[in-house]
């Protein structure tokens, strides 16, 4: 009789391309790594509604607006599908969100940026969505059953997210001086941000080996990166914006771009929490928990008082 | 007033109605008291806004001066907006949004019921739609509201106190002036005077669940019709319409 | 400073068309029933993805143990007899 508890196990499972599944036996650096990863992705979800939602009340168009709100009302979604992902692994979203807000947990540092001008909301979707989607079609293929069906339904559902944000490019480098500027001005405060996104280099990753030989991480942070940029540049091209790096140059042999040097030490001073909007994002989602606070009291306290007695439909 | 000039009149009031509550709601994305509340007050956010469109496309073809949906939306100042007052007051708290829901959503329900029968087919078709809609604001307005009443005793607090400084806005509801007079007799417009009975009936019907107080009839605020506002309006406007009114040649 | 509370867990099942089985989507937060049932509609059903909701608390869900998998599967592989294909039929019988 085989073990069912010994990490070889777990290995020949992994390698045979098998899913894991809350109940199945995981040796305890994978379940640590995969609660970090999808809280740390779903966090990013919650907070990414806020660069966003600060222009709902602004958008230019109702058509505009119903698509903003829908979209950010997908990443709240998303939020909540990942949070119920990560929660089968023993952790309740109490607690996911005293990390959060203790700053143990981290989230994505593409939201401690300013979202600006309008053109912001067509960057974030183009090219912040358009980097999430890169790693997100990859995590479809993940080792564990609840996160791996939690991606399939969003990448589903965020295949409109990046050619909305496409669309508003597209749509301003088409219209009046002024709006051609604002979107190449977003373009140049997201770009750099988006290829941070998918992470240090391969060398320089901490986490990256074990991740990929327990095919949680199925691509490495570069291989990703390059598909990104691959797609990408094309794309502003094509609308007439200007990537905001000189040394892009298309290697012919390869068929990849390349890029100028990425600057690392911004990225690590995002994550140690001296971004532009660091602070204020965190205070957003405190206030508006801590507010919401006697909500959940009351809710609590009617189903207790009512225990016996659901509620009737009017 | 011709005809014409009534229904454009009528519809864009309609329309300015779900502009604003909308407009309201939206300012809530990412400020709900759980995650799973924050998307259902978007939903009743993109429902309002869906039934705007509809509402001013209709408008502006009757207008028939070229104008969009967001002309109508976007190009009108604040005392040509014909909203009830009770649409842009503020989201305060969770309370006195969900009183907010509460009394406009019971309202809409019996207006939208009558308008499906409205002898103008396209008032018709978008009641019939929209009042599907109407249907599930009310009901999560109505359970919230018990919830919330039959709570706790800081929640029972918040939402009494939600319902009497709402109150004062909802005689307006009802009140009828020379628009819907003029259509009335034409079976375009809806009387709104015999909704009050089975209105009142309702909102007692959950406020008691929720062990709450009805208030007392006192001073009604009126004026929105004529396009007299709170001060609240020309804040969601300068704020809703900054980029169109900043970019006046600029599409989007 | 109370506890928090997120509310409880429940799971969600939706029904796609009416006659299909009613397939696990995901989970929601929610305090009662209604509550789980309208949260279910509003996350799970914004494209048109149901016709009808199953919800359930989580913690009445009774999961196998993947420890028995051997018992519990193994021993159904090689009843062959359970499936048509199992049957030599004469040449040229025709709708069986």
């Amino acid at each position: 009789m085989h073990n069912e508890h010994s990490d070889t196990h777990f290995q020949t499972r992994i390698d045979n391309g098998e899913h894991i599944e809350a109940k199945d036996y995981m040796p305890e650096n994978y379940r640590k790594h995969l609660i970090r990863q999808m809280s740390q992705h779903a966090h990013s979800e919650v907070i990414g509604m806020q660069p966003e939602g600060n222009w709902i009340t602004r958008a230019p168009s109702l058509r505009a607006k119903q698509i903003l709100l829908a979209k950010i009302q997908d990443e709240g979604g998303h939020g909540l599908y990942l949070y119920s992902a990560a929660e089968t692994l023993g952790v309740s979203r109490v607690e996911f969100i005293q990390q959060l807000q203790s700053g143990k947990a981290k989230y994505s540092s593409i939201f401690n940026y300013p979202a600006l001008n309008w053109a912001d909301v067509g960057a974030i979707g183009w090219l912040v969505d358009g980097a999430a989607i890169v790693n997100q079609v990859s995590l479809q293929r993940t080792s564990y059953g609840p996160y791996s069906r939690a991606m399939v339904r969003i990448c589903k559902e965020e295949s409109f997210h990046q050619r909305q944000g496409y669309e508003i490019m597209a749509k301003m480098m088409k219209g009046t001086k002024d709006q051609q500027a604002m979107a190449q001005d977003a373009m140049n405060r997201w770009w750099w941000p988006a290829l941070m996104m998918f992470g240090p280099h391969d060398t320089d990753s901490p986490h990256s080996s074990d991740a990929v030989k327990w095919k949680i991480k199925r691509e490495t942070n570069d291989e990703l990166r390059q598909k990104f940029i691959d797609k990408t540049i094309p794309q502003a091209e094509l609308i007439g914006l200007t990537v905001p790096d000189d040394k892009i140059k298309l290697d012919e042999k390869t068929g990849h771009y390349k890029i100028g040097p990425i600057n690392w030490d911004e990225f690590y001073r995002v994550i140690a929490g001296n971004g532009p909007c660091n602070k204020q994002r965190l205070d957003h989602h405190i206030k508006f928990h801590e507010e919401g606070s006697w909500v959940r009291d009351a809710a609590v306290a009617y189903k207790q008082k009512h225990s016996t007695k659901e509620l009737q439909t009017v | 007033m011709t005809k014409q000039e009534a229904i454009y009149k009528y519809a864009l009031r309609l329309g300015d109605d779900a502009l604003i509550l909308g407009h309201r709601l939206s300012e809530l994305c990412s400020r709900g008291p759980i995650l799973e509340e924050d998307l259902a007050l978007t939903n009743i956010s993109l429902d309002l806004i869906g039934r705007t469109q509809a509402l001013f496309i209709y408008a502006a073809s009757i207008e028939g001066k070229g104008k969009t949906e967001d002309d109508l939306a976007y190009r009108r100042s604040e005392n040509n907006y014909g909203n009830h007052l009770i649409t842009e007051q503020p989201n305060g708290d969770f309370a006195h949004t969900i009183a907010r829901q509460l009394f406009i959503s019971s309202f809409e329900y019996l207006f939208y019921s009558e308008l499906e029968k409205s002898k103008d087919e396209t008032l018709s078709a978008i009641a019939k739609k929209t009042n599907k809609e109407i249907k599930y604001h009310m009901q999560h307005a109505s359970d919230w509201t018990i919830r919330l009443g039959d709570g706790t005793n800081e929640s029972h607090k918040r939402m009494q106190n939600a319902i009497n400084d709402l109150w004062m806005f909802t005689g307006e509801l009802f009140e009828m002036d020379e628009i819907d007079a003029q259509l009335l007799p034409e079976g375009i417009s809806v009387d709104l005077i015999p909704l009050k009975t089975n209105w009142n009936n309702y909102i007692k019907t959950v406020l008691t669940e929720a062990t709450l107080k009805v208030p007392e009839d006192g001073y009604m605020q009126t004026g929105s019709r004529k396009g007299i506002h709170t001060e609240n309006l020309g804040h969601i406007l300068s704020e809703m319409q900054y980029l169109q009114r900043a970019y006046p040649d600029a599409k989007w | 400073m109370s506890l928090d509370t997120q509310l409880d867990l429940w799971e969600v099942f939706i029904q796609s068309k009416s006659g299909l089985p009613y397939i696990h989507a995901g989970s929601v937060h929610a305090s009662d029933n209604k509550m789980a049932l309208q949260n279910a509609r509003d996350i799970y059903t914004r494209r048109g993805e149901g016709t009808s909701i199953w919800v359930m608390p989580s913690k009445y869900i009774v999961a196998s143990n993947p420890d028995d998998n051997d018992m519990l599967f193994d021993p159904s592989n090689d009843k062959v007899y359970r499936h048509p294909t199992f049957y030599v039929m004469p040449e040229g019988a025709k709708n069986i």
